[in-house]
């Protein structure tokens, strides 16, 4: 009786055992389709410009997906997988290109025109609503300039 | 009557704009870049008698190759992708070629651009190519030729300067047989 209750716990434990290790070991072996789409929307086929390779229809761009497929499969890391498509293609099949060389021109370009512009915006909206403030501010006319004398008078004759 | 205008004539030194100035340098600095970006873009493949780039070619047997040491060989660089189409048109028509002119000293390469190993490998022997071929590793070799597409030929004289190129695939065996003639001065 108690041989046999030990016997049916280790066959329970075993049939869990291999529940739990069945979706495991799918796992490890084929990654799904979302696994090679998350690495390779992060990809470019210099053949394919501008079609990032998760969504490219071509032989080419297809192949490229088994090829990271195959990698996952075989225990590779997105780092490890993104490296070797460089090295084979070249850097501009990355979606984002790394801040090296001329490269940096496109993060810093456009932050420094939103905020110049901005900038620029912004003293033009100050002109406008202060037109007088901003030309010639409170104080700073020059009676001394005899031009402007000339022309109070001519004014002050008028009225 | 004359008058005088400006900050200079209430009694202000005028001030060099310094802002201004870097901005329009700036400005100028990277339409310049951008110029020469479009500029290298438009110019399309090394034309005939010009010299061709040297590059370094390492074969999917692990052999390099190296393009300065062929001097005194006519060579002929095809780029070619097992994903292509028309270049299976014309591949087992170049290794007749390469089988015809290799006593004479005529070298063919494969540069395999953009491809898969095993699809290229698989690709060479299903139209029994046996000369040289490699992969473009970091698409360094058709970026210094200026390649559009594949397949595109190269024929190089002896002395590194191109005789003759062909955009697209070879129609028949004939007229690869009259480009490497060309560049052997025959």
């Amino acid at each position: 009786m108690r041989r046999a209750a030990i016997l049916s716990g280790l066959s329970l434990f075993f049939v869990l055992g291999l529940l739990l290790a069945a979706p495991a070991s799918a796992q490890e072996g084929e990654p799904t389709d979302d696994q090679v789409n998350a690495i390779a929307k992060q990809l470019y086929c210099p053949v394919c410009e501008n079609i990032p390779l998760d969504v490219c229809p071509t032989q080419a761009c297809v192949q490229w997906r088994e090829t990271i497929r195959q990698m996952l499969a075989d225990g590779r890391s997105e780092e490890e997988i993104r490296q070797h498509f460089v090295e084979q293609y070249g850097v501009r099949v990355l979606a984002t290109p790394p801040a090296s060389g001329l490269n940096w021109l496109v993060y810093v370009i456009p932050p420094l025109a939103f905020f110049g512009g901005a900038f620029i915006l912004f003293r033009a909206l100050r002109a406008w609503r202060h037109p007088a403030a901003a030309e010639a501010p409170a104080g700073t006319v020059n009676n001394d300039d005899p031009y402007v004398a000339r022309l109070e008078e001519e004014l002050r004759r008028r009225d | 009557m004359t008058t005088e205008s400006g900050a200079g004539a209430r009694g202000k030194p005028i001030r060099p704009r310094w802002g201004v100035i870097a901005i329009w340098v700036s400005l100028l600095g990277l339409l310049g870049v951008l110029g020469f970006g479009l500029m290298r873009s438009q110019q399309g493949p090394i034309g005939v008698g010009a010299r061709v780039p040297d590059f370094s070619l390492t074969t999917f047997e692990g052999e390099t190759i190296d393009l300065a040491g062929l001097r005194g060989n006519v060579v002929v660089i095809n780029f070619w992708a097992s994903w292509c189409k028309p270049c299976e048109q014309e591949a087992a028509e170049l290794e007749q070629a390469w089988r015809e002119y290799r006593e004479q000293g005529v070298v063919f390469l494969g540069v395999n651009y953009v491809d898969t190993e095993p699809e290229a490998l698989a690709y060479l022997e299903r139209f029994g190519v046996t000369y040289p071929n490699g992969p473009d590793l970091g698409t360094r070799i058709s970026q210094a030729f200026r390649m559009r597409g594949v397949p595109e030929t190269y024929v190089v004289d002896g002395q590194g300067i191109l005789a003759a190129v062909k955009i697209g695939p070879y129609e028949s065996l004939a007229e690869i047989e009259a480009a490497v003639r060309q560049a052997l001065g025959e």
